[in-house]
């Protein structure tokens, strides 16, 4: 079972229950559970998407768009049924929170997920797991039957007049898939390829029906702004970005884990002071800062306040709140390379850009990384890249385009260190690979 | 997408009792039946060990589409095999945060321990090995899956601590 960390700066809201055995349905509501979707019945839909909009909660998946706002796009007259979809697809590398919201917390969100659902009127909920996280399935499958037999799910729930479905399921391995419409593709029963926006999910989305799709922490967040408010836990974090999220620190950090933190919270504190700082006292020589997807800072970029904004205007992005740590050991073109090639492993394929972008990202890589490249296959790693970006239907492409840019925009010198067959000074070459190429 | 109707339980059936219970079940709790699709494709292999053709003919017939169909869908995710795997298949992540923390060298080591590579079975037929993409225990890492166990914060000493137990499990 993964280990549970814990800092006395944390500020402990939807991790509040892990460790305390609330998977279990009676205990869960011995910590308070299933209040606030009793208060949410009683105040009705437009109540609910006021508070989602007062409280500042942005999507903790990656993007960061405000939950109240995108509930509000849902019409409210739909000809197709309605659904609430959770994607606990978590897959973006360097992130494991989801992990520890369906090991410790089940309910929360299947809680969250009637939230959702009376606040935009839709009977059925789909929480979506990724496919290597059946043990956690087998707590959520079980957290749900609970949650039948005290009568909070099926017909009239809490004793209303509103009937509420909870289906959960799992994937079988496909990064992609975490992608909102992929997602639903994947639901459907086909391959995760994405669709072409608009129409968006609010409007056209799973079976053809309005659908709000909310990242699994988003969704456990939910019940925890009605139990303390929503005003309460805008105030939390900073300006437009409200409450406390998931970080989840991995790499090189002397105490990984996954940390509770009000948005806004420095950077250079949480790996210095929560994360204990760097293992053996080793310099730092680069953060990744929110998943694998999102470029990589220096250490003099990470004396900044870790919400979408401020990270946003870094030249980075919050992502998915995975805090990779990086010492001076590392090869920044292998890390580069090791992350291309999960890009190029995962791309569905469909736009051209991503297929054969990330494709000739790793080959280039790949011959750089073993001393066999040129001067002008750095540009060329940069000159791919750029030309990925903003070129493909979903932001794969992108993923795969940002952190490699800023390898090679931040670590040039690094680059060129491995020309002329020069012997890297810090990780093994992966020369057989090259024989593929 | 229109929902077909056929009749429950399906029969006769290449699956467990159980598991066929669970599959005319799993296909009503959807609005469309083909829903069902990638968590029955996932529980057919877990059971016989990987999606043979008459599994693959059977759950076709048991949505109400083609078997093309279906082999379109299982060969998007990575999850999904036609060919036997071992009886424990030893999955490294060597992606970033496991690679920080030793996974490639925990990958060289399973290599060496079990005498085979990527996407190999023993000769017994008791391990399969895997490199795998990020598996989510990205604070734990390095990181493996054995099937749908988790091992974290892993040593190559603590690795073979692990393999001897499946071994043992192997040997009941």
């Amino acid at each position: 079972m993964p280990t549970l960390v814990s800092h006395p700066e944390e500020v402990r809201i939807v991790s509040s229950r892990f460790g305390q055995g609330a998977a279990e349905i009676d205990r869960y509501l011995e910590l308070g559970g299933y209040q606030s979707v009793r208060k949410a019945i009683d105040q009705g839909p437009d109540w609910i998407i006021a508070q989602m909009k007062a409280s500042n909660l942005r999507g903790r998946g990656g993007a960061g768009f405000p939950t109240g706002m995108k509930w509000s796009f849902v019409p409210k007259q739909s000809a197709k049924p309605k659904y609430v979809l959770v994607n606990g697809d978590e897959s973006e590398p360097g992130t494991c929170k989801d992990h520890l919201i369906f090991l410790h917390d089940p309910h929360a969100v299947i809680e969250g997920t009637i939230i959702a659902g009376l606040a935009i009127g839709a009977k059925m909920g789909f929480i979506y797991l990724r496919g290597e996280y059946r043990y956690l399935l087998k707590i959520m499958e079980k957290a749900i039957a609970d949650a039948y037999a005290k009568g909070f799910l099926g017909k009239g729930i809490f004793g209303s007049q509103f009937d509420f479905e909870v289906v959960s399921q799992t994937g079988a391995g496909a990064y992609e898939v975490g992608e909102e419409s992929a997602l639903m593709e994947s639901l459907e029963g086909k391959r995760g390829v994405p669709r072409i926006k608009p129409p968006f999910p609010a409007v056209v989305g799973l079976y053809g029906g309005p659908t709000v799709i909310n990242n699994a922490e988003t969704i456990a967040t939910v019940p925890h702004i009605f139990r303390i408010g929503a005003e309460e836990y805008a105030k939390i974090g900073s300006e437009r970005n409200g409450g406390t999220r998931l970080f989840c620190v991995s790499g090189h950090a002397a105490r990984n884990g996954v940390y509770e933190l009000p948005m806004g919270y420095n950077l250079k504190r949480l790996i210095y002071e929560v994360a204990g700082g760097i293992r053996d006292g080793r310099p730092l020589k680069a953060v990744v800062p929110g998943g694998s997807s999102t470029p990589v800072l220096l250490p003099n970029e990470i004396d900044i306040g870790l919400d979408f904004d401020q990270v946003g205007k870094a030249g980075s992005m919050l992502g998915s709140g995975g805090v990779v740590v990086l010492d001076d050991t590392v090869c920044m073109v292998d890390f580069a390379l090791r992350t291309i090639a999960f890009y190029q492993h995962e791309s569905c394929g469909w736009c051209i850009p991503c297929r054969e972008g990330t494709d000739w990202l790793k080959k280039t890589l790949t011959r750089l990384h073993a001393g066999a490249g040129e001067m002008r296959d750095i540009d060329n790693v940069r000159y791919l890249a750029e030309n990925m970006l903003g070129r493909t239907f979903c932001p794969l492409g992108d993923a795969a385009a940002m952190p490699t840019i800023a390898f090679v925009k931040k670590f040039r010198q690094e680059f060129e260190d491995h020309l002329d067959g020069k012997p890297c000074p810090h990780a093994r070459h992966t020369v057989p690979e090259l024989a593929a190429v | 997408m229109s929902a077909t109707t056929l009749p429950a339980p399906f029969a006769p059936t290449i699956f467990s009792p159980e598991l066929a219970a669970r599959f005319d079940k799993l296909v009503t709790l959807y609005p469309v039946r083909r829903s069902a699709l990638v968590p029955m494709l996932l529980y057919a292999q877990d059971e016989i060990g990987y999606l043979s053709d008459s599994a693959i003919a059977e759950i076709a017939q048991r949505i109400g589409i083609t078997e093309l169909d279906v082999r379109n869908v299982l060969s998007y995710y990575s999850m999904l095999r036609t060919k036997p795997a071992g009886k424990f298949n030893v999955q490294v992540c060597t992606n970033i945060s496991c690679m920080l923390r030793g996974g490639r060298e925990l990958l060289e080591h399973c290599e060496r321990r079990l005498g085979i590579g990527h996407k190999q079975v023993t000769p017994d037929g008791v391990f399969s090995l895997e490199e795998v993409e990020c598996i989510g225990a990205c604070s734990w890492a390095p990181a493996v899956q054995v099937n749908y166990d988790f091992h974290d914060n892993l040593t190559p000493e603590a690795m073979d601590a692990v393999l001897e137990s499946y071994r043992a499990k192997a040997n009941e």
